[in-house]
């Protein structure tokens, strides 16, 4: 009996022990090319690049999409003949959305994988965590998705190839006002989350500075499905939009909670509403929205449609999501930045970053003095669970 | 707040709770007769949940089959962690029987997020048609009450097996004093088996009916429910299995009302409500003050 408990105890412990590593193990380097780039890391001959996204918990399919986008790129450069003679390879650590996940698999790339600069992390809340460790080893870092203001604040070897979230919520009080013609608007935002909270308050404070007012001002938690108590709130205030700054799995709960709560008002979101999975779970309830976005695959931008065409003719036709496209970019501007400086030093690579100027999939990039990349916002309508391009709003000068 | 915001308020109260009273009633019903806190709990209710999904999805069964189904593979998960890991420490102290269900709790989750993901599914939510129920001013729906209904008569009924049947005066004696029921012929092994399966059972068929309601589930859909749910049980008395459905049911409530007046509050609220009722009661609100059972 003893043994027979034994037996069980140690499989149940390879079981969970394998559950922890399943994101690494499951992740190394594409799948053509893992092979070829395994034989020339022993020789070190590979540029290892870090990527830390989250292939799993509640935005994994963001993750997933980031990387099939930079499994595209690797595969491109690769055949190309690689960036200055070296092949490239991209190392993926699953981060699981959490912040403290982030910094352990970070950490594991910079001091045992001595990666020479990460992509990633791809949500904001990670990515503030992760970027005071790339800061203090001086390792070269650059998130294609971390929208949330604070992240390259933490130093000169922090990049970001996106806009950042007062912008977005700048984007979407002016089409509010000016396009929608809101005159009121109501709030709810997840309280425990820089990106959810950035966008917010960017909203909150150019609507109002454009004559609008907010009726409602309301705050869930992580995790919260049941938001009943604050929609019954919101609906006697009847607001013309409701601005639902949060990820896709959330978003969509609230929608439909909000519509069967009798709230009428237009619902718009940033980027985190993305996902084809939006429909599924919303449903008839998430028709109707618009949403600002990096970038629109019905766009006809010479380099988003043959990014598209690269990318369907790799993945069995799937239509590349923002996500696959900005982690594409972001890997793009490294990869391109390290062949300018010549060599995988870090301070060359964070000199020619700063002076990157070039057009990528979702627009033209240039480093401002913050290390925050200038570009255009698009913003999309769903109509009958699809998305569709509606307009493009350019950055005030 | 106006009287129609405030019976709404209280509707949505009730709503919260009865999803907290029908997770919380396995929480108590599995420490009242064994006085274990099982930790796991909130995880069997996640994997009802999986096979709800997976039952309905692939094998296209509407919703009550869905539903037995579910309760009936909970049910042997819970016999088989009670006989792997819980029984092999029986005569053990309480604090290694506590840290075991923690740690079954965990590889659930991380198994489950092995096996099939971390990805959130979206929940068949169509095998149960939802429609709103006007209720004068106020409004509400078919699913929320039928969670409420499904956590009374499960509540009822838990009351009937354990007051009125055979296997519950067994479970009564075992709860009193394993060793002396053990002498009077009571085989104890199946009786914790039993308590086992009805109390996982009823976690399966939450699951099923929350993840309809909140159409998506992921490996870690238990957690945040289950401290809720193990709060109310604790608050209502644990052990007692009015006192889970009452304790759900105040929670939500209270957590609603908390939401409503300041959403920043709504997750502390509802825990400094309980270290003030533990303060005042001990034993929480239904249960009476006894020396130490088990």
């Amino acid at each position: 009996m003893k043994k027979l408990m034994a037996c069980v105890l140690s499989l149940a412990l390879t079981v969970s022990f394998s559950a922890c590593q399943a994101g690494p193990s499951g992740s190394s380097a594409g799948g053509d090319t893992g092979a070829s780039a395994q034989n020339s890391a022993a020789s070190g001959e590979t540029i290892k690049i870090g990527v830390v996204t989250p292939l799993t918990g509640q935005t994994s399919s963001f993750g997933q999409s980031a990387k099939k986008g930079l499994e595209l790129l690797e595969e491109q450069v690769n055949s190309a003949g690689g960036i200055n003679g070296q092949k490239v390879d991209f190392l993926v650590q699953d981060d699981e959305g959490k912040a403290a996940t982030a910094v352990t698999v970070g950490q594991k790339l910079i001091n045992s994988d001595k990666v020479v600069a990460i992509v990633g992390p791809l949500t904001s809340t990670c990515a503030n965590s992760l970027a005071p460790i790339c800061q203090q080893y001086q390792v070269p870092m650059v998130t294609g998705t971390g929208t949330n203001t604070k992240i390259t604040e933490a130093g000169d070897f922090i990049f970001r190839t996106c806009f950042i979230d007062p912008f977005q919520g700048q984007v979407m009080a002016k089409f509010a006002s000016e396009d929608l013609k809101a005159k009121t608007a109501a709030i709810l935002f997840n309280n425990g989350d820089d990106y959810s909270k950035g966008l917010a308050e960017a909203f909150k404070s150019n609507f109002t500075s454009k004559g609008g007012r907010i009726v409602a001002e309301e705050t869930y938690n992580t995790g919260d499905k049941d938001f009943n108590a604050q929609l019954t709130k919101i609906a006697p205030k009847k607001p013309d939009v409701m601005f639902l700054p949060d990820y896709y799995s959330t978003v969509a709960v609230i929608a439909k909670e909000a519509r069967s709560a009798g709230v009428k008002a237009t619902f718009l979101g940033g980027d985190g509403w993305d996902s084809s999975e939006l429909f599924s779970i919303g449903g008839d309830a998430v028709n109707g929205v618009y949403f600002s976005n990096h970038y629109a695959a019905d766009d006809t931008a010479k380099e988003v449609v043959q990014f598209i065409k690269d990318y369907k003719a790799k993945y069995s036709n799937t239509v590349p999501d923002a996500m696959a496209a900005l982690n594409y970019d972001a890997g793009k501007v490294l990869l391109e930045s390290i062949k300018k400086a010549g060599s995988t030093d870090a301070n060359a690579i964070k000199e020619a970053l700063k002076s990157y100027d070039g057009t990528v999939v979702s627009g033209h990039i240039k480093f401002n003095e913050k290390r925050d990349a200038v570009k255009a916002a698009v913003i999309i309508k769903t109509v009958d669970g699809k998305e569709k391009f509606f307009k493009k709003i350019q950055p005030d000068a | 707040m106006s009287l129609v915001e405030f019976l709404q308020q209280l509707i949505n109260g009730l709503s919260l709770g009865s999803v907290y009273a029908l997770i919380a009633l396995g929480y108590t019903m599995v420490y009242g007769i064994i006085g274990l806190i099982n930790f796991a709990h909130c995880d069997v209710y996640m994997v009802g949940a999986y096979i709800g999904y997976f039952v309905a999805t692939d094998l296209h069964l509407p919703f009550v089959p869905t539903l037995l189904v579910a309760m009936l593979g909970t049910a042997i998960a819970g016999v088989l962690i009670e006989r792997i890991a819980y029984k092999p420490l029986r005569r053990s102290t309480n604090i290694s029987l506590l840290i075991t269900a923690i740690g079954v709790s965990l590889l659930l989750e991380n198994g489950f997020n092995w096996l099939f993901g971390g990805n959130p599914r979206t929940y068949p939510h169509d095998i149960l048609q939802q429609s709103n129920v006007e209720l004068g001013p106020v409004h509400s729906d078919t699913l929320h009450l039928i969670i409420l209904g499904t956590s009374l008569l499960l509540m009822i009924l838990l009351q009937v097996v354990i007051y009125r049947t055979k296997i519950g005066k067994a479970m009564r004696a075992t709860s009193t004093d394993k060793d002396a029921a053990e002498l009077m012929g009571i085989n104890v092994d199946t009786t914790i088996s039993a308590t086992f399966a009805i109390g996982s059972a009823l976690a399966g068929a939450a699951g099923v009916l929350v993840a309809i309601l909140y159409s998506s589930i992921d490996p870690y859909m238990g957690i945040q429910p289950g401290i809720k749910a193990f709060t109310a049980a604790v608050f209502g008395g644990i052990g007692l299995i009015p006192g889970a459905f009452v304790g759900g049911i105040i929670l939500g409530v209270i957590e609603t009302f908390v939401t409503a007046w300041y959403s920043q509050l709504s997750g502390a609220i509802g825990f400094i409500v309980l270290i003030i009722i533990l303060i005042i009661k001990p034993s929480g609100l239904l249960g009476k003050k006894v020396s130490e059972k088990v």
